[in-house]
């Protein structure tokens, strides 16, 4: 399955080499330089990319490539898809999965990929179970480690390896016993230059963060769970019982997970919580244009729209802008081309305006692409599809947890067209 | 390696490079390039873990950055004992890395892994075992295959779970080896542990895939265990079972696929010849064996269902391609919801999904239809991710969608991303080709771009244009002259090619153009690009061949200058041209053909999508990703003829018992925490214990397919429920022969309907071979005689939706068969029950009914199958037989139809239209609502030519005319049916009425209750759809009941007379309740009508659409308060 894997940052260093089976020569990252140099954008190189002998399978993911090789035919989403579980736990382990964290800790890294792959076939990526292998670092743990010599590295073998719930250490115990639960929604959305929606739909994820003691079996149950249209679940979840019940039932992994996925489907009305008014034109002549964009409320549910960016990703023509805006700040980036115009909290009372000219570069001819908008904004308190959780109940330990939980709105790809 | 090596000893040459280290200082140490690693060594040499370890850490960040640490090997492996494990386990690592350079040295650790083996902590005897995999020597080999065998039968399941991974790479390192590695795979193939299932399949996949027999006895379990197998597992056993199930099972659609061939052809074929296809086919039909599906067939796709349902990318897609490549065509419509879903995910994961939706929505355009929208590009999605979105979009589009598709396209075309702006033109010229009705309009969209600033934008314009003018190039002369003015501007090679061959091919049409513009190139003949030369020398050929007076010396001017050309081609070209249409006295016989070779008329191109046919390879595979087999690609075999014997998979009944916990089936497990318990629990747990036990994945074997053919029993209800209720469709579906065909009909006539064909339907209701659709046909030709709006007819023939067709299948069956009374407690389960759980009682009882069969000790679990399954088979037929000859009933009240006024006597001049909704679906297009109309001639002499002119109508409405009425005599009337699309609003329809000598302008305006037709909801879906479209969406209003309004009755039939909806049957007398869609977007209206003490009522109407919501809440209440 999985040969070797490259990790490439963005300016094509390639730092961390890992090989699984026999050792590749790093040269056959050299038809994945030549795909990335033709692609110019990093998020335009294919997945897939085929030499004589052997297929690169790549991802991009904060700034760094993941560059796989594979020899023989394999599902290309399982390698992707293991990939970005490698991403992840990069991310679970530094708290950021970038070059430099990478680099720090490379011999954590390097034993995270030695225990999740064995002989390129997934071996251990469930978070629980590698924690217990190999202990992520921390700052008092390095000091003490330096000071002793001790190690890293779990003495035993975990217990979720072994049990029917792979996804659980064992032996958790906390003081204070708690269960958290985020829903966060986001809303999908393209609106066309009327302000009317084409299309919208909302995608929601439920995180947990469950810190309970011993084995704790927890249900959770919805208000309105026919909302849900779609959805996928996190391993732990038992698929019968939601299908007779709609009840999520589960045994839930230590620490931070997400719990499932769901999704709004179109055939739902979609609030649309903002409606943005905008003009965006250039002249014939005069090598310039005008701009003027008005953001308001519009389905809010009576609360407040917080942290609204809009972005706008400019012709190339564009040179410069001059704009005015009654609330926030905007900056022009001349380079990418991309407006953005941080508004933060909306006033209904006073609505954020921006409004100016642009200036073009002299002799071209007016752009005949029209920009689109996106849109970011935050609701807190507020799931926009109305889902509501009912309870959550715990079976099989005897302590009273604590409970909580949050509702978040956000913009997921929401954009305006123009 | 040799390769590699020599490369990180060039890197390790740069030793200025500062070297990452934990300890700062270490940077120093590499100031020798010979001695640098003399204090690594110290360092591993010393007493103190904290150096080693401190040693091996740098070690292992030299491998990381890829430089050569081979010199280190000895000082490295004397540390393989070390007590201290972080060390050991860098010392592993560094050995996997460097043994296969070393064998000699490496060969001194094999006894420590050796002793490992033995180690009583399974930990350790599982991490030696992976060493000594590992290490890539081939002298050990012997010790290896040892050590694997040994670690197959160890306790540990996960010691067995490293044997498994162990043996793919002995056979890499050792293929002699594989008769030995097969018997351990058979080995651990029969493991019954989850740990192991997932690995051991994998080295099955990489070893002996081929040894399809290794699988039959533990195909049961693996498919029980399946859900519980950790997800890079699951990935593996699908992909598997997939090919297993291709060799073991018949075609589900194999009736299906016969008729498809069919349907297809009808689709484009003559209705005569398709008659002929149809009266072909019931006889093809009759000779094959009536398909039942294998229970272990239907295990599989049971199984694997929840996985859908998987947070792992991977895994969707497996569960996706199985069911696209097994699953019955009624079934497979469930993946796309989850496909859908992965769209949101990380753009790699997209750009393979949408790989792979793109093969799919060619086979299977309907799955994806409702999730059009969910296809539209944003700017800031990937090129590539853009493309491949179009891909779908145009693969999608057909008559109904093409103008949302269009406005989307149009607004691509405004996009800043060049190469996605070119992607979206040739889409709108693939939609063109394919969608004969907009051709005209994409035709002049795309002459529109010529006049675009962006050079590419129009050079891919023209050659798009190019295309569809080769379909039809009489009528567009003038673009072709437009694009000759072009060519001065454009400089897009391809695009000039393409100009110089449209007035080259169609020169006769621009005979005064054509030689000018050879005349234009010749002069820059010199600089032009080689395509564009060679269809120089090809236009200048035809010129000379058309209008030799004009063109022949600009054509031996231009042949002169091919001839000295760089580029062999031309040269080659312009000498073969020259002999063949320059008259000399050598010039051969071909000569005399120049013409019919140079101006044969060329066929149209078929504009493709690049994915068709991509399907023969596995979904989801890389070979279908890359359209090209890939190394170790495990062919997609194709279905047999008949199938094997399905006793291979039958196993001894007690191994099979002895199951496996899964956590994910009882919900309480944690109440039974110790082990004890859970095995009491396991034997005490009888074989249907209940419904929960019995739809467990873990569930035994033979229960299963017991259970399996007990749900078939009770096929007819769950048939209505896998119809109604996506979620759960398919789940327990056990088709059977006649239900499949009968599903297929349906299916078949909703598609006709589609594609305005009613006459179509009815043949293809000839085709079934029972009795009563003929029956049912000749009721419907006497009712259309008639011309009266009874229901019985819009009921047979509104089959738009499966939902529908299939309640009403299950309405129309109610009559004293057998198989009826064993579904009669679907009926009459309590409404609070979910349908689920009633669906499970059912099938218990059903199957207890059946015969009085018991389910037997399931030592012989296979003949009761076979026996149950062919008792079924003549239970449905009977169930299908009667099930159409019943008549249908609706609850539209007849004779409540309202006429309106079109054209008053003495407007129109004698001649008198009335028009009245007849609230039969009409036909040719079910989406449009059917208005009769009525003419009258009172006047004395002949009307002639009736038809409709100039419809001036809403964006987005449509009109199907009637057909022309020639004559209409004096004094005689004349009724005909016209459809209009209201497109779910009450705007009027304009037109002009016509006769042979006056023109009236006329208007249709619908009431909101006429833009319906009725939906037959069974009370629980009622309620559960109620459950969806509430809110915003749901609007109440009480009322007080008219003096008339006394009973349940009137109230029935005012509000059907206000809407055409029908009545949803309902438990309470205090209420009505009734259902419908609307008839453009299919949108369901549901109206609630509770009755209160004293002549109160409220009135709750759901309807999405909420204009038409309030319309209808106001109708219905004046209705209601009359």
């Amino acid at each position: 399955m999985i040969h070797s894997l490259f990790l490439i940052n963005n300016a094509g260093d390639l730092f961390l080499e890992k090989h699984w089976k026999s050792v590749i020569s790093r040269s056959i990252c050299d038809y994945f330089f030549e795909a990335r140099e033709k692609a110019v954008e990093p998020d335009n190189v294919p997945p897939v990319i085929r030499s004589p002998h052997h297929y690169l399978i790549n991802i991009y993911r904060e700034k760094i490539f993941f560059v796989s090789v594979i020899q023989t035919e394999v599902p290309p989403l399982f390698v992707i898809e293991f990939l970005h579980r490698v991403a992840e736990t990069f991310q679970d382990y530094f708290g950021e999965c970038s070059e430099t964290t990478i680099k720090d800790n490379v011999v954590i890294v390097y034993e995270l990929l030695e225990e999740m792959l064995d002989n390129g076939f997934p071996l251990a990526t469930e978070s629980n179970i590698l924690k217990e292998l190999i202990r992520p670092p921390t700052i008092l743990r390095s000091m003490v480690n330096t000071i002793t010599g001790s190690s890293n590295v779990g003495e035993t073998l975990p217990t979720g390896q072994l049990s029917s719930i792979p996804w659980r250490r064992a032996g958790v115990k906390y003081t204070n016993n708690e269960a958290y639960f985020d829903v966060v929604e986001e809303i999908d959305a393209i609106l066309d230059k009327s302000g009317t929606t084409v299309f919208a739909e909302i995608q929601g994820v439920i995180d947990a963060c469950v810190k309970l003691s011993g084995m704790p079996d927890l249900s959770l149950s919805f208000m309105n769970p026919r909302l849900l249209d779609d959805v996928s679940f996190h391993p732990c979840v038992r698929y019968k019982r939601w299908e007779s019940e709609r009840v999520i039932s589960f045994i839930p992994p230590d620490g931070n997970f997400q719990l499932m996925s769901y999704h709004i489907s179109a055939q739902n009305l979609v609030a649309i919580p903002i409606y943005v008014k905008q003009n965006i034109s250039f002249f014939e002549t005069g090598s310039s244009g005008r701009l003027d964009i008005t953001v308001g409320p519009k389905q809010t549910m009576g609360k407040t729209v917080e942290c609204l960016v809009v972005t706008v990703h400019m012709p190339k023509v564009v040179l410069s802008a001059n704009l005015n805006a009654t609330q926030g700040t905007y900056n022009y980036d001349p380079v990418t081309k991309i407006l953005l115009w941080d508004i933060g909290k909306l006033n209904p009372q006073k609505l954020p305006n921006l409004k100016g000219s642009l200036s073009l570069q002299s002799g071209a001819p007016k752009p005949e692409e029209s920009p689109s908008l996106n849109i970011d904004l935050k609701i807190q308190q507020l799931a926009i599809s109305g889902l509501k959780v009912n309870r959550l109940d715990m079976y099989g330990e005897k302590y009273k947890p604590f409970k909580g939980v949050k509702y978040v709105t956000k913009a997921g790809k929401f954009q305006v067209r123009t | 390696m040799s390769a590699s090596s020599a490369f990180s000893d060039e890197k390790g040459g740069s030793a200025s490079e500062p070297e990452y280290g934990h300890d700062p200082a270490s940077g120093g140490i590499f100031s020798s390039d010979y001695k640098r690693h003399d204090d690594l060594k110290e360092m591993l040499d010393s007493n103190k873990d904290s150096l080693k370890l401190e040693a091996m850490k740098r070690i292992v960040a030299m491998i990381a950055r890829g430089k050569n640490a081979s010199d280190l090997f000895p000082a490295v492996v004397k540390n393989v004992a070390c007590k201290n494990i972080e060390v050991k386990k860098l010392v592993y690592v560094y050995l996997v890395r460097y043994a296969e350079e070393q064998q000699d040295l490496a060969l001194l650790s094999i006894s420590t892994f050796q002793r490992g083996l033995k180690d009583p902590n399974q930990l350790i005897r599982a991490s030696a075992l992976r060493v000594l995999s590992s290490i890539r020597v081939t002298i050990i080999v012997p010790i290896m295959m040892l050590a694997i065998k040994e670690a197959a039968s160890d306790m540990s399941p996960y010691v067995r779970k490293t044997a498994a991974h162990a043996i793919p790479k002995l056979h890499s390192l050792d293929p002699e080896q594989k008769d030995q590695l097969i018997e351990v795979i058979e080995k651990l193939l029969a493991d019954k542990t989850t740990l192991v299932a997932g690995s051991v399949v994998m080295a099955f996949e990489e070893v002996c895939p081929d040894r399809i027999d290794l699988i039959h006895k533990n195909y049961r379990k693996l498919c029980n265990l399946l859900i519980d197998v950790e997800e890079w597992g699951q990935v593996v056993i699908i992909n598997m079972l997939t090919r297993y199930a291709r060799t073991q099972f018949l075609n589900p659609n194999i009736n299906e696929s016969l008729l498809e061939e069919n349907s297809e052809k009808a689709f484009y074929a003559s209705d005569d010849e398709e008659e002929e296809d149809k009266k072909a086919e019931p006889a093809t039909l009759a000779k094959r064996k009536p398909y039942v599906m294998d229970p272990d067939h239907r295990l599989l796709l049971r199984n694997t269902k929840p996985l859908l349902q998987s947070r792992n990318a991977a895994v969707v897609m497996a569960v996706a391609q199985l069911y696209f490549h097994l699953a019955p065509k009624a079934e497979v419509g469930i993946i796309a919801k989850a496909l859908v879903r992965l769209m949101r995910s990380h753009s790699e994961v997209q750009y393979v999904v949408l790989q792979n939706v793109a093969t799919m929505s060619i086979k299977r355009r309907g799955m994806f239809e409702p999730y059009l929208k969910s296809f539209y590009i944003r700017s800031t999605d990937p090129t590539q991710i853009k493309v491949l979105k179009l891909e779908v979009l145009t693969n999608l589009a057909n008559e109904t969608n093409i103008s949302t598709i269009l406005r989307e396209f149009q607004t691509y075309i405004k996009s800043m991303d060049k190469d996605f702006v070119a992607a979206s033109i040739q889409a709108i010229g693939r939609c063109a080709t394919n969608i004969g009705e907009v051709r005209d309009t994409c035709l002049n969209g795309l002459v529109q771009l010529l006049s675009n600033r962006d050079e590419l934008v129009v050079a891919e314009s023209v050659v798009v244009i190019k295309k569809l003018l080769q379909m039809q190039p009489e009528q567009h002369s003038d673009i072709i002259k437009h694009m000759a003015k072009l060519i001065d501007n454009i400089q897009v090679p391809m695009a000039r090619a393409s100009i110089l061959w449209l007035i080259g091919e169609y020169c006769e049409h621009v005979p005064k153009i054509a030689p000018d513009v050879l005349r234009k190139m010749a002069k820059s003949f010199t600089n032009e690009e080689d395509i564009v030369k060679l269809q120089i020398i090809n236009l200048a050929a035809k010129l000379y061949l058309t209008n030799s007076k004009q063109s022949k010396l600009l054509t031996q001017y231009v042949l002169n200058l091919a001839k000295y050309d760089q580029n062999y081609d031309i040269r080659d070209r312009a000498r073969f041209i020259r002999q063949l249409i320059v008259p000399t006295d050598k010039s051969g016989a071909l000569s005399k053909y120049a013409k019919k070779l140079f101006l044969a008329l060329k066929p149209a191109p078929v504009l493709e999508s690049p994915f068709k046919d991509r399907d023969h390879f596995q979904l989801g595979s890389l070979s279908h990703l890359l359209n090209a087999k890939a190394a170790g690609y495990q062919e997609l075999p194709n279905w047999p003829e008949s199938a094997p014997d399905p006793s291979v998979r039958n196993v001894e009944v007690i191994t099979l018992l002895e199951r496996v916990t899964t956590l994910t089936s009882i919900p309480d497990w944690s109440k039974c925490s110790s082990r004890k318990d859970r095995k009491e629990k396991k034997v005490e747990k009888p074989f249907y214990s209940d419904s929960e036990g019995e739809s467990g994945p873990t569930e035994s074997a033979d229960s299963e397919s017991d259970s399996g053919s007990g749900s078939a029993s009770a096929s007819g209800s769950d048939e209505s429920g896998s119809g109604s209720e996506s979620e759960e469709s398919g789940e327990e579906t056990e088709s059977d022969e006649e239900e499949e065909d009968e599903e297929e009909e349906k299916k078949k006539r909703k598609k006709l309907d589609k594609t305005k064909a009613k006459k179509q339907a009815e043949e293809s209701a000839e085709s079934e071979q029972s009795s009563s659709a003929e029956d049912r046909k000749r009721g419907r030709k006497a009712v259309k005689n008639q011309k009266s709006a009874s229901e019985s007819e819009s009921e047979s023939e509104s089959s738009e939706s499966e939902e529908e067709s299939e309640e009403e299948s299950e309405e129309e069956s109610e009559s004293d068969t057998n198989v009826r009374k064993k579904r009669t407690p679907v009926l009459k389960q309590p409404p609070k029950q979910s349908k689920k759980e009633s669906k499970k009682e059912t099938q218990e009882m059903s199957l207890l009914d059946l015969d009085d069969y018991e389910p037997a000790p399931a030592s012989a679990s296979v003949t009761p199958v076979n026996f149950l399954s062919s008792s079924l088979v003549s239970d449905l037929e009977g169930l299908s037989l009667t099930d159409t000859i019943l008549a249908p009933t609706t609850l539209a009240p007849s004779g409540s139809i309202k006429m309106y006024e079109l054209l008053h006597r003495i407007k129109g001049e004698g001649l008198a239209v009335e028009y009245c909704f007849s609230r039969q679906p009409f036909s040719p297009e079910p989406n449009m609502v059917a208005v009769q109309i009525q003419f009258t001639n009172n006047t004395n002499s002949e009307t002639k030519n009736l038809h409709i002119e100039d419809p001036r109508l809403q964006s987005g409405m449509r009109i199907r005319e009637f057909a022309e009425i020639d004559v209409l005599a004096a004094g005689e009337s004349v009724t005909v049916v016209m459809g209009i699309d209201f497109c779910d609003s009450t705007q009027a329809a304009n037109f002009q009425l016509c006769t042979h000598t006056r023109k009236f302008f006329v208007s249709i305006q619908p009431p909101v209750g006429e833009l319906m037709t009725p939906a037959f909801l069974t009370e629980n879906d009622f309620k559960k759809e109620q459950g969806k479209l509430m809110g915003m969406n749901e609007i109440l209003e009480k009322l007080t009941l008219g003096e008339k309004c006394v009973n349940e009755h009137v109230i029935v039939e005012r509000v059907t007379a206000t809407a055409n909806l029908s009545r949803v049957p309902c438990g309470s007398d205090k209420e009505c309740r009734f259902a419908g869609k609307t008839v453009s977007s299919g949108c369901l209206v549901l109206v609630t009508v509770t009755t209160k003490e004293g002549g109160g009522a409220q009135l709750t109407v759901n309807c999405e659409k909420m204009l038409i919501g309030t319309m209808l809440v106001k109708d219905i209440l004046q209705a209601l308060s009359q």
